[in-house]
């Protein structure tokens, strides 16, 4: 079905390429990193962060055209005839999600340019980190919704790479085969669900999408396509059952894990979701799936991240705490929630992304992440300790940091005091509690109490490793203090677009003791401190509890790939068993039916033919053949089997030569008396009989297909004779060949004149021939001197010899 | 007449699919020159027969005598009977050499490619 989009008009799009090129830089930047890293060596990563930072400056420009919502769209051809382009836009969802991509992004290329110091694939490792920019970035900008594909599953090979950077540990292949296999799978779920969306709305770009928004809500395929996308986007962003990856995922350098593991990447399903929000959203299907598998995923990533004790894993768990909470809040949908969610979204990419970066400049300087082996690392390590202060202190939502509106606004949306909400708000206090508690652990347990000894003695970051992590952090209170901004360039557009109606945000600092939401906050915080204070028993019950359970998703991941690689080995050996006749007698079976089964289901067999009427010297020539054919089946003597090979050959040139193809007959007679001779002269030196050694029911089985092909194809042949044959060419040729060829012989000059060119391939083919018999002979007689002087066999002999 | 070369061309299919599924190297290898006959023959024949006259225009005249045979399957079968031949030259050598590495003509002796013995996949990452 062509689709065809009309470009946009209603919206009053403003064409700037740009916005393409946005998506392009980091490819070409990725191009030339390890060549860049070759000639600047430990300056690389400065040098590359002048890509994203570029990038965010190049976005903040659209900051004024998006607050007055204002769509900026650019679009390549792609493939026309389906109305297929490149095209990407940015509007007030889409210039968040950039912003955070390059501006995070600037600070991670700086940060890896410290933390992988002098590793050998330090190159390669920026080339791969660009290059997944540029494919986060071309997803959270592109318009046409399979441009939205191919990026989005360009994140999950990149991730890949990522993941598996350290490809020497099997447990990094693993976590990134993982990866692949869960977020690709929900790549592809996801490329179903917007084909069922494309024909469902009639458009193929989101902003054709929006502007139907509410016919899909209605369309008979809406579950279906609901619960693909959905399912994309889960398996992308983490949510219970697909979860288990991103745990896993932390194998990947930590640069890796703060930007793409907790920043970018596993929020491109959120993104989804809020993008798809006015499409498919406001039904109860999508309100209850959202919502209760986001809050699975928010409770069991708190409980967990809680009973880790490396400083990354408690990280990565509640990295899936938020994303269930980013899922729960987009599934309930009001404007309050929405807002919470773009608020909580920024302040969680800015404390997370700053944690990860500390958790890999303590493991840096430590050399370990053990929280339990970490302490009094204040001293040593001071602007470290300063910068997880800062983010810790926006993650447990203190005021005025962003993360402060975010939980304000969020409980705002849930006190309204109907009943699901208040079951919302219930988890989203326990889970808030439970991953402040984890913030604060980190950011104050290694930092205080007694020094412990660890593996190297503790020592500060460099600039670049610090850079990061001082910025987001600042960052997180100064975008708190700054929210009047913050309503007008961000909260606005981009709540606008979720929505898909014009919101205007006044998200403002108050703490007032009548409101329930603040008595929600004050029992997040006490539920933290509490959870802070016990950590230790805490974790232990968790543990018990995890143990009695017994069951992960992550053993049940292992029985299904290895299943598939016991089941693929025991189809490849059914299938292919290495007994050629085997294979010859399945490749026959086949042509007999091919031969019969269109016949028989249309009915169409040929008429019983009559007896033919032939002269005598045509029954000889007949007869001769089947003569011929007979000793070749029969004979029990070598030599008698290839003269009756040169019997049948002769009878076809008989037959060639009685109806009128002398040209055929001469061929025919010399290369049977070609073959003959060369077949004898091979054969003599080879010491096996020509018998048959097949036994009498394997003997029947093989003449009974053999013979019903061969009646099938008398029939097809019979068929074919009852229709009328097209003369056309045949009768050009014989008009044309003496006047235009110049050639009385018609077959000649069709060969050397209208068909030169296959008779060119002809002669190569002989000649390919006689080269490849000519190689394969002297193969031979290269190896024979070897022999004589007495070397071992060649390692393919010897082996066949021993078994 | 074409009825009774139906026939015959059933016989070399016949005998050519035979061949072909036994065993021997030796014996698939006569049936790969039947066979090539009989896809000819079938050509042949699928362009109709005319009794005797060839398709060559007499010197005195620009187009053939009417009822000569059509030249069209008979160009292909050229070409077919020609790389047929050089087809079955090159398999022939090819048993050959197989019968000297591997000192038999049976192909389920032939095992280099896929080995009785392959090694399991590894269950691993």
């Amino acid at each position: 079905m062509p689709i065809t989009i009309e470009p946009g008009e209603p919206l009053g799009p403003t064409i700037d390429f740009s916005v393409a090129l946005i998506a392009v830089a980091p490819f070409l930047a990725a191009a030339i990193a390890p060549l860049l890293k070759r000639f600047v060596g430990p300056l690389a990563g400065w040098v590359l962060a002048i890509v994203p930072a570029s990038i965010f400056v190049t976005l903040i420009g659209f900051f004024t055209p998006v607050a007055d919502n204002q769509v900026i769209r650019a679009s390549l051809d792609w493939i026309p005839t389906y109305g297929i382009s490149f095209s990407f836009f940015i509007d007030g969802l889409s210039l968040v999600f950039g912003l955070l991509i390059s501006g995070i992004g600037t600070f991670i290329v700086i940060y890896a340019g410290g933390y992988l110091a002098g590793h050998p694939h330090q190159g390669r490792f920026f080339a791969y980190i660009l290059m997944f920019m540029g494919s986060m970035l071309g997803l959270v900008l592109a318009d046409n919704v399979f441009t939205l594909f191919v990026f989005w599953e360009l994140t999950s090979i990149t991730s890949f790479l990522l993941i598996g950077f350290d490809h020497s540990r099997q447990a990094a292949r693993r976590a990134a085969i993982q990866a692949l296999v869960i977020t690709g799978g929900g790549g592809l779920a996801l490329l179903a669900g917007l084909i069922a969306l494309t024909v469902m709305t009639g458009q193929n770009s989101l902003t054709g999408m929006l502007m139907s928004a509410g016919t899909a809500q209605e369309h008979s395929l809406y579950l279906v396509a609901l619960l693909l996308v959905v399912g994309g986007a889960f398996a992308k962003s983490a949510q219970v059952p697909l979860h288990f990856w991103l745990p896993n995922a932390m194998e990947a350098p930590t640069p890796v894990s703060a930007y793409l593991h907790s920043a970018t990447m596993v929020k491109a399903g959120v993104y989804l979701l809020a993008r798809m929000s006015p499409v498919l959203g406001g039904t109860p299907e999508w309100f209850w799936i959202l919502t209760l598998f986001g809050g699975a995923t928010l409770l069991m990533g708190g409980a967990l991240a809680v009973r880790q004790t490396d400083l990354k894993q408690m990280l990565a768990y509640t990295t899936l705490g938020s994303l269930g909470l980013l899922v729960m809040l987009i599934g309930v949908g009001t404007e309050y929630a929405i807002l919470g969610a773009i608020l909580y979204l920024c302040a969680h990419s800015f404390f997370k992304g700053a944690l990860f970066m500390i958790a890999g400049v303590i493991d840096h300087g430590t050399g370990t992440r053990d929280i339990t082996a970490l302490g009094g690392l204040g001293k040593a390590m001071p602007i470290t300790f300063v910068a997880a202060l800062l983010s810790a202190f926006s993650m447990a939502g203190f005021p005025i940091a962003l993360g402060f509106f975010a939980k304000e606004e969020m409980y705002i949306a849930l006190t309204g005091g109907v009943w699901p909400d208040l079951l919302f708000l219930v988890v989203l206090i326990v889970g808030n509690g439970l991953m402040m508690a984890v913030g604060l652990l980190i950011a104050i347990k290694p930092f205080t109490g007694a020094l412990t000894a660890t593996p190297h003695k503790p020592h500060e970051g460099s600039l670049s490793l610090l850079a990061g992590p001082v910025v987001l952090g600042i960052a997180g209170i100064a975008a708190g203090v700054l929210i009047g901004l913050v309503n007008t360039y961000v909260l606005s557009p981009t709540a606008s677009t979720i929505t898909n109606t014009a919101v205007d945000a006044h998200v403002a600092f108050a703490f007032d003791l009548a409101d329930p939401a603040v008595w929600a906050s004050l029992a997040t915080w006490a539920l933290g401190a509490l959870v802070f204070w016990k950590a230790d028993a805490v974790r232990s019950g968790l543990r018990r509890t995890g143990n009695a359970i017994g069951f992960t998703f992550d053993a049940g991941f292992d029985a299904a790939m290895f299943g598939l690689i016991r089941f693929a080995d025991a189809v490849t050996r059914l299938l292919h068993h290495g007994k050629l006749e085997m294979y010859v007698l399945v490749m026959f079976v086949v042509l007999v039916a091919t031969l019969y089964l269109p016949m028989a289901l249309t009915g169409t067999f040929p008429a019983m033919p009559g007896f033919p009427v032939l002269t005598f010297y045509e029954w000889g020539a007949i007869a001769i053949a089947l003569i011929g054919l007979g000793a070749v089946v029969f004979s029990r003597v070598r030599l008698v089997a290839i003269a009756a090979l040169g019997i049948q050959g002769f009878a076809v040139a008989l037959i060639f030569l009685l109806f009128g193809a002398p040209d055929l007959a001469f061929t025919q007679f010399m290369v049977e008396t070609l073959s003959v001779v060369i077949m004898a002269l091979v054969m003599t030196r080879l010491h096996v009989d020509g018998r048959d050694h097949r036994e009498l029911e394997v003997a029947v089985r093989d003449g009974a297909i053999a013979i019903a092909a061969a009646i099938g194809f008398a029939i097809v042949l019979l068929g074919v004779l009852e229709t009328e044959l097209d003369l056309s060419l045949s009768e050009l040729f014989e008009a044309t060949s003496t006047p235009i060829a110049h050639g009385r012989n018609i077959v000649n000059v069709i060969l050397v004149d209208y068909r030169a060119i296959d008779t060119v391939g002809e002669i190569a083919v002989v000649m390919a021939a006689g080269v490849a018999i000519l190689s394969v002979i002297q193969l031979r007689a290269r190896k024979t001197p070897k022999k004589r002087a007495g070397t071992p066999k060649p390692a393919r002999t010897s082996r066949r010899a021993a078994s | 007449m074409e009825v009774a070369l139906a026939g015959l061309i059933a016989a070399f299919f016949a005998v050519s699919l035979y061949l072909l599924l036994s065993r021997a190297v030796v014996r698939m290898l006569l049936g790969v020159v039947v066979l090539s006959n009989a896809v000819n023959l079938l050509i042949f024949t699928a362009g109709r027969l005319t009794a005797e006259i060839p398709p060559i225009i007499p010197g005195s005249q620009y187009v053939p005598i009417e009822g000569a045979a059509n030249p069209l399957p008979q160009a292909l079968i050229l070409t077919a009977i020609v790389i047929g031949f050089a087809l079955f030259a090159f398999l022939l050598v090819l048993g050959y050499r197989a019968y000297q590495e591997l000192d038999a003509d049976n192909t389920d002796t032939m095992r280099l490619a896929e080995p009785t013995d392959a090694p399991r996949p590894p269950l691993s990452y």
